[in-house]
């Protein structure tokens, strides 16, 4: 036991060797721009857990004056329904930034068990994952999503699981490469002679070694998934209703008063725009820090 | 190479008739009573239903009505529209020429702009003018395409009085006033395609200029104009070219929100209005329309590529 014992030591090297914080203490003082992406992720993920408790208003007082511009009681000003813009905004990140979240857990789950299982037992399977991933690349990624919410539904789970499943080629892709990779080294192969079986190969030796550019892949696919879901609620096509907003929605609402009212054109589609700068910026970061090699592949 | 193009034609057709198999499926677990939703009334009668579902073939087992459906595109039959009673067929090609216009001037408009800023960052590298570019083009990647196109209708109207002439007018009719009503959803449509373009050609300028082909045609005196165009970009582009494949599913997606907003009668918004009215002939025509563009997008990516390069021997 204690042979199995010091092989788990050999089969993590640089990854978990390091001590995490360090690590990112370095790749912060490289990339100042990178930590503070990384800052307003952080904050943009407490105001979507927070939110009700650190908005001002309710989403749904409708007691304010109509399209009001932005005032001290009221930074983001009001909207044609006499609504204030702000708590609305703080609302809305539930269902645009929760969304992004389920879906890359849903892509992550999804690609890690095929892309680890057909990089590592190659032949028919891979084939066969490979062909059903060029299937979902045939769709397009909105086409898809809609036609999904149309069959199952406008719920958060339907419209998470139809975003996930259109990033889930992508991290599959990644997994698969990565895995191959690994799946000759040494420390496989001893593993295997020490006669664990492939599940518990992939699980303690495969996985902690591929773990970098999944990370990396889902920091930078999180970006995409809010911009799809807020293309979605734009179209009227989300999970979203009057009083449930959410950013791409909140821009839709307003299309009659964009001229009168500049600001409701312009802050929800800015929220929007602040979450994916922040997360893709923070992704390439990540990559840079995590997996040079991956560089440039986006 | 004549053996790689067919060989990568062959490939195309399962992926196709996989994709027509789950379209077809999903469209028929689709909630709703047929009868409801064509009818249009609450409770319609029975023999009304039946006969209706006879009409449509429904009540037939499923495999035969996907037989009977693919049978039919197979030879340009789509079906029938629900409400408008029109063939689905003539309605895509009716809706089709404005969604490729709006394509090709936006993927236009895309080259032109994101070309040109990577090669200009790539050969300014770590200077100010390259960070200042990064910068913008991550900025302008992060931005939603709806977001530009809001604001390109809301503040040129708010200015200056401006705005572009409302729905869409055939390019033969009046080109001017076709392409005055294009123009703003292309380039909305097109500035993260620009952006992407950038990125990418900037990283592959800068792998493509440490060659030494490319030292050798400094080395000979040529002017650098030339060295930068004719020895680096052509190489650059082909790596460039590689990458697209993969940004045609999501640019194409893109092309429904842009149409929803501008009003455009293309593609994307027929899907729209039938996913909204549950017109099942048209969703299911639709979505395999968008999937047989994409695959015969990639296919031509992928051909143009062997064709371009001819250092890659394909079998």
């Amino acid at each position: 036991m204690t042979i199995a014992a010091d092989l788990e030591v050999v089969a993590q090297p640089e990854f978990g060797s390091t001590s995490w914080l360090g690590a990112v203490g370095r790749a912060a003082r490289k990339n100042p721009a990178g930590a503070v992406a990384g800052v307003v992720c952080f904050l943009l993920v407490i105001l979507a857990i927070a939110g009700p408790s650190l908005s001002p208003y309710s989403p749904n007082r409708i007691d304010f004056a109509l399209l009001h511009a932005p005032t001290f009681a009221h930074p983001f000003g009001t909207d044609n329904l006499f609504r204030d813009l702000l708590s609305r905004i703080i609302f809305g990140a539930r269902n645009s930034l929760g969304i992004g979240f389920a879906a890359i857990a849903v892509s992550i789950a999804l690609g890690v068990g095929l892309g680890l299982t057909s990089g590592y037992f190659g032949g028919a399977w891979d084939s066969l994952v490979g062909g059903f991933m060029d299937i979902m690349f045939a769709f397009p990624a909105l086409v898809l999503v809609i036609f999904f919410v149309t069959v199952f539904g406008r719920e958060f789970a339907t419209i998470s699981v139809a975003i996930g499943l259109i990033l889930t080629p992508y991290t599959t892709r990644v997994v698969r490469t990565a895995t191959l990779g690994v799946r000759n080294l040494q420390y496989i192969e001893a593993a295997t002679a020490l006669g664990s079986g492939h599940l518990r190969i992939m699980a303690r030796h495969v996985l902690p070694n591929v773990a970098a550019p999944i990370i990396v892949v889902a920091s930078v696919n999180i970006g995409l998934a809010i911009l799809i879901e807020a293309s979605v609620s734009f179209l009227g096509l989300g999970v979203s209703s009057d009083t449930n907003p959410s950013w791409g929605r909140m821009l839709q609402e307003t299309r009659n008063v964009w001229q009168q009212a500049w600001w409701t054109a312009i802050i929800p589609g800015a929220a929007i725009s602040v979450a994916v700068l922040a997360f893709n910026v923070f992704g390439d970061a990540l990559r840079d820090a995590l997996d040079p090699r991956l560089r440039g592949s986006r | 190479m004549g053996r790689y193009v067919l060989r990568r034609l062959l490939l195309s057709i399962p992926v196709l008739f996989i994709a027509s198999i789950l379209i077809f499926g999903a469209v028929r677990v689709m909630p709703g009573d047929i009868c409801q939703i064509v009818l249009q009334i609450p409770v319609p009668a029975e023999e009304q239903c039946n006969n209706l579902r006879h009409e449509l073939k429904l009540d037939k087992p499923a495999v035969s009505q996907y037989f009977h459906w693919i049978g039919g595109v197979l030879t340009g039959d789509f079906g029938t529209s629900f409400f408008s009673k029109r063939p689905v067929g003539g309605e895509i090609q009716q809706h089709m020429s404005t969604t490729i216009e709006l394509a090709v001037l936006s993927i236009f408009f895309a080259f032109a702009s994101g070309v040109p800023i990577g090669v200009y960052s790539a050969l300014k590298q770590d200077k100010l003018a390259d960070v200042v570019l990064r910068g913008l083009s991550i900025g302008w990647l992060s931005m939603p395409s709806f977001w530009v196109g809001t604001m390109l209708i809301t503040f040129p109207a708010k200015w200056w009085g401006y705005s572009p002439p409302v729905g869409y007018t055939h390019f033969w009719n009046d080109p001017l006033k076709n392409l005055e009503q294009l123009y703003l959803p292309a380039i909305s449509l097109g500035l993260a395609l620009s952006a992407i373009l950038a990125r990418f050609t900037r990283s592959a300028m800068l792998e493509v200029l440490r060659q030494d082909y490319v030292r050798t045609a400094r080395a000979k005196g040529l002017r650098e104009r030339v060295v930068v165009s004719e020895h680096a970009l052509k190489n650059a582009m082909l790596q460039v070219i590689v990458h697209l494949g993969l940004q045609v599913a999501f640019f194409l997606g893109g092309t429904v929100v842009l149409e929803y907003l501008f009003a455009l009668p293309g593609l994307g918004t027929l899907l729209y209005n039938s996913v909204i009215t549950k017109d099942f002939p048209l969703v299911q025509g639709l979505v395999l329309v968008f999937a047989a563009i994409i695959v015969i997008t990639n296919l031509a990516i992928d051909l143009s590529y062997a064709w371009l390069d001819p250092r890659v021997k394909y079998t």
